[in-house]
């Protein structure tokens, strides 16, 4: 176990040796005090532990990595993730998983606007609740809400699946509320146990793309 | 009757002036075409209230504004002695993004093929882009939906650019990428974002997109995780954390507040700054889009040095420059103005194929004309370069386009050192806005060179 | 573009540092903003009469000859000056101070005015700001720091934010108006006055204007979010604390962070990161378009 402590080490050197871990590697990073940029880019199965809060970028990027932090997160946490896992304990900032492809991001607090913005097949799931413009123009991956969600969720939706326990402050153009099937329930399952969220799928329900914004239509003029 | 007939016409044609002769029906002379409503205004209102949709296409700016073509060098006097060509050198060579890169951009020379998407071009035209610029020492650039291993593997040098949509960005690429350009806009759309119809939505293209087949391809304008040049600057220390540092950052921006725009690419932490202008070519956006939003070239080219000089960052952070660079004359200009290299777009594609003679009939059967046709949106190219169609693909042999782009792209350099070594230059970037005057007034208030014959620049001194 | 911080000391005991809290503060917000700085700090209150921060452009500016000017005119009970500042303490109205400023010495700018209000410009880096004001030992009640980095205007010290907006009232921004051109055109003609093309400069004029049509603060943002365009995170400094408000789209980044201590406000948590209790502060984002505000009771 590696500890790195950035009163004393760079971001630079912290992700240089973040990134040049080997699969197995466990790290501890303190003294982040909202430093932005850390451990970006890792490709491997290493297990990092950030104690702190972070600023912008948190895992950007990440691939393979276990990825825990101990306090909130700034903006655009695990941007672009492509797999492994990102877990924050406390609240996340907007963008949170943006254009995410693969991979689990787990926050247990709230998260901001914008939660999954553009998302690509990231599976996102937040304990508490999410800001307004969620899964704005989401393509695909699964983004689960225990809490509530803001205003225009799902806004220009494309084929990502939304499941919401909490109330839905106002759906976004093109998205509405779906039947909850068996293989949803099943799917949604499988995510909160992962997620370690103590909530049965029952509690849930399902949104996602009508869509009707798929070939541009002049009687949807009003979405546009 | 007859004679009182004429005798009105005659009358009537003596009181026009010139410029109403310009709307007279040739076939008959009674008949005057509006000038607020030519035929062209008045189908494109009758096609609005038939479809209920915005007119979609493809190619740059038409409409004639102030080009390049209005500035013309002064060559070698009894002042001022010219390079013999071949025997004394006149280098072309340039290096991008050495400002905080450990792997700056080599160049051979200094015309560079600007970002343009597979899935707006077919694999092949990519992999014709780049061959030709590897031939040429060049570098290509990918598009809005990401990095395919056919442009990889065929062109030496790769920029890959960093759009709103993201499309296909993941960090191997990232990092297979020999410089990274971070699109803001660009000159024929400054505020849009990336424009794909279902037509082109193939299901290579849909996979890697993220996209369902078919559908019509909504694009963000902003980029998602970030908004302003405060956050570019930490979004652009996150990419050089994520690639080592190694690779050159580009900002690409769309000419409109050019001077501004410039100087935060560089606060925010740019090596290069890309600037195109209204002149450029898009795949795909409204046609009101192309023609009234954004500004030409020529004054972008002069307010983007300005604004580098004025930060003492000229030539520390490079320009490179686009939007209807067409000769070596066009290359000649834009560096004496200031800037590093060009990037072309709607040139390359037409060394390539694209309004080619051959296909004058395909191109009639889809209501166009070789030479007129700019509807790259309907991905039925007959040049088989802005389509996923795979028939239509089929007719253009990436290693024959390869070879046209490359001979394009050596006359360009070529011309380019012929008006270079005519200014007794050494080194193209020796070229100086002093070595050109203007030929009209507006082509000297936008560039900051003299009118012709005069020392007057509008706006700087006199009146 | 920009970094903004606001520093608000509910333990009076911490008054004493309050520079000492907010000059870490504002230099973490140096890569945000490395055009210019600029504070506004509540403190040495002058009830009986008025308080003035004047600035001068000349750095060899004479002000022994125009202390003595205000001398031999008013009441004058205070007189510091601190590089090209000078802050006035007068047992004067308002009124006749600035009508007599604007009458005989034109060259000089008053940047803020009021009876607690002190706002300080600065052009050049933030560290070199901090410096030059010897922020770290200012003491007050509350402070607002701003870090610009210039998009559509100018960099001078006029343009530099905290811009005032009435007696004892500032505003800083970071974001970008859209309307901000037609909507100056329409308050000169009201009667508020301009130094700069600057977009926070109309903001701040706007917010004016409402107050003097007889709106309370949170009634004027309320107005704001519907007149201006744009995009923006504001903060404003009030007499007694000071109030933060985004805008509807809410992009430009905000974070707020409260203790028995203090209670506080930035662009990026690594400014609050400095203050002491900060990894144990409630900390939130401020929702778009929701005013939040403390003030001393």
């Amino acid at each position: 176990m590696t500890a790195i402590n950035l009163n004393e080490s760079s971001v630079r050197e912290l992700n240089e040796k973040l990134q040049s871990g080997s699969s197995g590697d466990k790290f501890v990073v303190n003294n982040t005090v909202g430093k932005h940029a850390l451990s970006v880019g890792l490709t491997k199965k290493v297990n990092v532990e950030i104690n702190g809060h972070v600023g912008y970028y948190c895992a950007g990027m990440n691939q393979e990595a276990s990825i825990k932090i101990n306090g909130n997160a700034g903006p655009g946490l695990a941007e672009n993730m492509m797999s492994g896992e990102v877990r924050v304990t406390g609240n996340a900032s907007q963008y949170a998983a943006a254009t995410g492809h693969g991979g689990l991001l787990v926050i247990e607090g709230d998260a901001s606007s914008r939660c999954g913005i553009s998302m690509k097949g990231v599976d996102i799931v937040v304990g508490g609740n999410i800001g307004h413009m969620s899964a704005f123009m989401a393509q695909s991956g699964t983004l689960v809400v225990c809490g509530d969600t803001g205003d225009a969720l799902g806004d220009s939706i494309y084929e990502t699946k939304i499941y919401v326990r909490g109330k839905v402050k106002s759906l976004g153009a093109d998205c509405v509320e779906k039947e909850m099937k068996k293989e949803h329930k099943e799917e949604l399952t499988k995510l909160l146990e992962m997620a370690q969220m103590n909530y049965s799928a029952d509690e849930f329900r399902r949104y996602g793309s009508a869509r009707k914004l798929y070939n541009f239509d002049i009687d949807q003029v009003d979405d546009y | 009757m007859a004679q009182h007939v004429n005798y009105i016409i005659l009358i009537s044609t003596k009181s026009m002036t010139i410029k109403e002769k310009r709307f007279m029906s040739k076939d008959n002379p009674t008949l005057i075409e509006s000038a607020t409503f030519p035929r062209h205004v008045i189908a494109e209102i009758q096609r609005a209230a038939k479809t209920g949709i915005y007119d979609i296409r493809g190619f740059g700016a038409k409409r004639e504004i102030p080009t390049f073509d209005d500035l013309v060098f002064l060559g070698a006097s009894t002042s001022r002695y010219p390079l013999e060509g071949y025997r004394e050198k006149c280098t072309t060579e340039v290096t991008l993004g050495g400002r905080f890169a450990k792997n700056p951009i080599h160049l051979k020379t200094p015309i560079t093929i600007a970002g343009m998407s597979f899935g707006s071009l077919s694999a092949q035209a990519k992999e014709s882009l780049g061959r030709g610029a590897t031939i040429a020492g060049t570098s290509t650039t990918t598009g809005d939906g990401g990095m395919t291993p056919e442009e990889r593997g065929h062109s030496k040098t790769l920029v890959y650019q960093y759009l709103p949509s993201r499309y296909g960005m993941n960090p191997d690429d990232l990092r297979r990428a020999d410089a990274i350009e971070i699109v803001l806009g660009q000159g024929a759309k400054p505020g849009g974002g990336g424009m794909l119809l279902g037509q082109k939505i193939s299901p290579r293209v849909a996979q890697m997109r993220d996209l369902p087949e078919g559908i019509d391809q909504r694009s963000a304008c902003r980029h998602p995780d970030w908004t302003g040049p405060d956050d570019l600057e930490i979004k652009i220390q996150e990419l050089r954390e994520i690639t080592n540092w190694e690779k050159p950052i580009y900002v690409k921006v769309g000419a409109t507040r050019v001077f501004y725009d410039v100087t935060l690419a560089v606060k925010a932490g740019a090596d290069v700054v890309v600037v195109d202008g209204m002149q450029g070519g898009t795949a795909a956006t409204q046609d009101v889009f192309i023609e009234h939003v954004g500004i030409p070239t020529l004054p972008a080219v002069r307010m983007a040095v300005e604004a580098l000089q004025e930060m003492d960052m000229h030539r520390k952070v490079q320009l490179v420059v686009s939007g209807g660079i067409r000769s070596g004359a066009d290359v000649a200009k834009a560096l004496a103005l200031g800037a590093d290299a060009v990037a072309i777009g709607t040139a390359a594609l037409i060394a390539l194929g694209d309004q080619s003679p051959e296909f004058d009939e395909d191109y009639k059967a889809i209501g166009s004309a070789a030479g007129f046709w700019d509807d790259y949106q309907q991905g039925n190219d007959p040049a088989g370069i802005t389509t996923q169609d795979p028939e239509l693909a089929k007719r253009l042999d990436p290693i024959l386009g390869g070879r046209r782009l490359a001979n394009y792209i050596n006359v360009l350099t070529l011309e380019l050192q012929t008006l270079a070594r005519a200014c007794g230059k050494s080194h193209v970037h020796n070229l100086e806005p002093e070595d050109m005057v203007a030929l009209t007034m507006e082509a000297a208030a936008m560039a900051g060179v003299p009118l012709a014959g005069t020392s007057w620049i509008p706006g700087k001194n006199g009146v | 573009m920009c970094g903004i911080v606001g520093l608000f000391i509910k333990n009076p005991t911490l008054e004493s540092e309050l520079g000492a809290l907010v000059a870490p503060m504002l230099s973490e917000m140096t890569e945000r903003g490395p055009d210019s700085a600029g504070m506004a700090v509540y403190r040495d209150p002058n009830d009986k009469g008025c308080k003035v921060t004047i600035l001068s452009q000349k750095l060899d500016f004479d002000w022994t000859t125009f202390e003595k000017s205000v001398n031999s005119n008013f009441s004058l009970k205070k007189f510091t000056v601190t590089q090209n500042h000078a802050v006035l303490s007068l047992d004067n109205s308002l009124n006749e101070v600035e009508e007599w400023l604007a009458l005989n010495w034109s060259e000089l700018s008053v940047t803020s005015a009021g009876t607690n209000i002190e706002i300080f410009k600065g052009k050049g880096n933030p560290a070199d700001f901090i410096e030059q004001f010897d922020i770290k030992n200012m003491t007050g009640t509350h402070a607002l720091g701003h870090t610009r980095m210039a998009t559509e205007s100018a960099i001078t010290t006029e343009h530099s934010h905290p811009f005032s907006t009435g007696q004892d009232l500032c505003l800083v921004h970071n974001g970008s108006l859209s309307n901000h051109n037609r909507l100056r055109e329409t308050l000169k003609r009201t009667g508020v006055q301009f130094k700069t093309d600057n977009d926070s400069e109309v903001a701040a004029g706007y917010l004016s204007w409402r107050l003097s049509e007889g709106d309370d603060l949170d009634e004027a943002l309320n107005h704001a979010i519907d007149d201006l365009d744009g995009f923006y995170t504001f903060a404003i400094g009030t007499k007694d604390g000071f109030a933060v408000m985004r805008d509807p789209i809410g992009c430009k980044p905000a974070i707020m962070a409260e203790t028995d201590d203090w209670a506080a406000m930035s662009s990026e948590y690594r400014a609050i990161a400095t203050l002491p209790g900060a990894e144990n502060a409630c900390i939130w984002e401020p929702e778009p378009t929701q005013i939040y505000s403390w003030k001393r009771s």
